[in-house]
């Protein structure tokens, strides 16, 4: 059944009634609502068409208008494959219901919002702080907190439980109180987990984040749009070109450009090699947490190979910022592809001899199997995406689901788990991983002749030669650093498969050579929501294997 | 303290009566400088790795750029184990007391190495939740540039803390 709008669009306003707006933003369909018809709309929504996945919740500012808040909602249907950009306006002053009854994933998006906004949300378990410092005063992704203002703190929150999961928010006395980060080796980056053990047994967990709030959306706020590209490198680090692809996809979205064949090749290539180390980065730390370091050591070389293969390609390593809107930033050197393809290779073996190490280790799958359990309904609910669901046995891939730069026109599959634990994880990280090798080879022989970007002289800097060599090129190249890329007025919604899910990018532009808001839709924020619910009456040693299977990136989750 | 070119200890070696140095303060200063050349080969860090450096800090300590060459292999998480912090990634302001207490936790003689930009200076994060680097809080003694650096840069300002400690010199800045 393909999603049609005109019969939402009826039934909508006959079971909601009252002042629906349907409008079209650049090929996404998009209703406005007043907001008292959240929760009836939302439920009617999720049930009568399929909307099961609520993917971002955010607001936008604009300080003049007599309702000062936008409030965006992004909702999913993995069956019909609609996509729903739902918004309403709230004044300052004003409440707006909570959405966590219809979706429990809102959570955390919600309390996002009302710490970069002030947005208050009536019914919510548990309205505080997620990013910022507790001394923190003000909302900063309002339009008159400065970008540059910093504020300071000498405090540490003492351990802390959500009021659903006990009246006391401190640690039962009796019990064994935990705290694991936000500088732990078990935590690979700035996570902190707390905790109340019986015995080994997790009684009550919960995690505090915002250790690695960098600000990414409001620096997205004071930069042009080519500036942006490094920014978006240091979201998920273990993979950077991704994120630069699913940053210029919705700005070249936005603008109506179509990249050259070689740029949509390449941007395969390199999605794809990220995908790889990612994986690998993960499997590999996650065997550190279960005590095996032999495998760290030889996944890490394969690893190295990769970044030889980007910094080949622009010098860097890890923050590579490959990626141009209008296309990549430089051409392959000759042989890249062929070099490649040695890598794959060497990769493939390495990915067999793991093969051989862990999936029929007993060890392993003593440590593995049925533990970190998640349902597909929980964890559609929590709105996973990516490798941490299809283990849980849904079939969700956008690289299949909605297809760009002729993913459809490759041969691969997608693996799908069937107990969501975290061996089912690790086998689809694995077969992950080759079908993602094949991806490569396949596009690497057939490496499309032509252009790496395209030549409009308002998207895209001339090459240094006619910026040195003539005057046309001089100019063009200082108009456009000076002006800046302007996309048109509007607002867009575009999403990739990156390694953890759907990454996506919601961007409202003002015409202006910078974004007016640009809020990313990071994966592992909606996953990393359910890890205390899915640790509860664990072993302490499992959260600790558990929360390195569901590969939770800090740049990501705290942006 | 003004920086002197040849060590003390080696221009009375080579002075005529050695007998009779031995006698005065030679000794302590050898041991001194046994002792720094011991600690520069054997430093145990403490990867304090936050975000995007942290991971190009564990290339640093894989297998292609290993930097057990040059004796700082023993990666320690707990402060007081350790006598070398290593400050990978950005350092926000909700970070920054957990940085000041590891610190403080460490034991003397400590050293720190501000790898990156973000933990030398806040980097391009010039933002209302990024600390504008990691010495607004700890003194830091060697800065390595580089948005991650390189795994040579780090292992360039390793060699960089080796001299310090075998110097004897103090930190540039002290705070
Ligand atoms: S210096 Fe660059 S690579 Fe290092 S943590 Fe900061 S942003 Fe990341």
């Amino acid at each position: 059944m393909a999603f049609d709008i005109s019969v939402l669009q009826k039934d909508l306003s006959e079971k909601v009634g009252a002042k629906l707006e349907f409008t079209r933003a650049f090929g996404d369909d998009v209703v406005s609502f007043p907001k008292e018809k959240l929760l009836p709309m939302m439920t009617h929504l999720k049930e009568r068409h399929g909307f099961q996945f609520m993917l971002d919740i955010c607001g936008v500012d604009y300080p003049n208008r007599a309702k000062r808040f936008d409030f965006v909602y992004h909702l999913y249907a993995p069956s019909s494959k609609g996509r729903l950009r739902l918004k309403t306006q709230v004044g300052e002053t004003e409440t707006i219901e909570s959405l966590t009854p219809v979706y429990r994933g809102a959570n955390w998006f919600e309390r996002e919002a009302f710490d970069m906004f002030g947005i208050r949300f009536a019914g919510h378990p548990n309205l505080r702080k997620i990013l910022t410092h507790d001394d923190f005063v003000g909302h900063p992704l309002r339009k008159d907190y400065p970008a540059d203002r910093q504020q300071h703190t000498d405090r540490v929150q003492p351990i802390w439980f959500e009021p659903s999961q006990g009246s006391d928010s401190h640690p039962d006395k009796s019990l064994v109180p935990i705290n694991i980060g936000p500088s732990h080796p078990a935590t690979h980056g700035t996570l902190r987990i707390m905790g109340e053990l019986d015995g080994e047994i997790v009684k009550r967990l919960n995690v505090e984040i915002g250790y690695l709030h960098r600000c990414f959306e409001k620096m997205a706020e004071t930069h042009f749009y080519n500036q942006i590209i490094p920014y978006t490198d240091r979201l998920n680090y273990c993979s950077a070109p991704m994120n630069n692809v699913g940053f210029c996809k919705t700005v070249e979205r936005m603008m109506g450009v179509d990249i050259p064949p070689k740029a949509k090749a390449m941007r395969i290539v390199l999605s794809e090699l990220s995908r790889v180390i990612d994986h690998l980065v993960c499997i590999g730390t996650n065997c550190v947490d279960l005590g095996a370091l032999t495998i760290f050591w030889y996944i890490f070389e394969q690893r190295e190979r990769v970044y030889t293969m980007f910094e080949k390609l622009c010098g860097a390593r890890l923050t590579v910022a490959l990626t141009r809107v209008g296309g990549m930033a430089y051409d392959n050197p000759s042989g890249w592809e062929q070099e490649c393809l040695e890598t794959v290779k060497g990769i493939r073996k390495c990915i067999d001899e793991l093969d051989q190490l862990l999936t029929e280790n007993k060890i392993f799958i003593k440590r593995t199997l049925g533990v970190g359990k998640i349902s597909a309904e929980d964890a559609i609910d929590f709105g996973f995406t990516g490798p941490c669901l299809r283990a849980s046995g849904v079939n969700l891939d956008l690289r299949k689901a909605q297809p760009y730069y002729g993913y459809d026109q490759l041969d691969f599959d997608v693996p799908i788990g069937t107990n969501g634990d975290l061996y089912d994880r690790y086998l689809v990280r694995m077969e992950e991983m080759r079908q993602s090798l094949k991806i490569i080879e396949q596009v690497c022989k057939n490496m499309p002749a032509g252009d790496y970007t395209i030549r409009d002289k308002n998207i895209v800097l001339p090459e240094k030669k006619d910026v040195w060599g003539n005057i046309e090129g001089l100019m063009n190249h200082f108009m456009l650093v000076i002006k800046g890329i302007r996309p048109p007025v509007g607002e867009i919604y575009d999403s990739t498969e990156a390694a953890n899910g759907e990454l996506g990018f919601y961007l409202v532009s003002d015409g202006g050579p910078r974004p007016y808001r640009l809020k990313v839709r990071p994966p592992c924020f909606a996953i990393y929501q359910a890890f205390p619910y899915m640790m509860q009456g664990q072993y302490v040693a499992d959260v600790i294997a558990t929360l390195g299977s569901l590969n939770i990136v800090a740049g990501e989750l705290d942006r | 303290m003004s920086q002197q070119t040849a060590s003390p200890v080696e221009i009375q070696m080579n002075g005529p009566d050695i007998q009779q140095m031995l006698d005065t303060s030679v000794l302590t200063t050898r041991a001194d400088k046994f002792i720094a050349w011991g600690r520069k080969n054997s430093l145990w860090p403490l990867p304090f790795g936050t975000a995007c450096c942290g991971i190009e800090f564990m290339s640093v300590v894989g297998p292609r750029y290993d930097v057990a060459r040059f004796g700082a292999e023993v990666v320690r998480f707990s402060p007081r184990q350790s006598d070398f912090l290593l400050v990978a990634g950005t350092i926000t302001e909700k970070m920054g007391p957990i940085l000041k207490l590891i610190y403080e936790q460490m034991l003397e003689p400590k050293w720190v190495l501000a790898m990156g930009a973000c933990a030398s200076s806040g980097g391009f994060y010039r933002a209302y939740h990024v600390m504008q680097g990691a010495d607004k809080i700890i003194p830091v003694d060697v800065y390595v540039p580089g948005c991650p650096p390189t795994p040579e840069a780090v292992i360039d300002g390793i060699m960089k803390i080796q001299e310090l400690i075998a110097s004897g010199r103090r930190r540039p800045v002290q705070r």
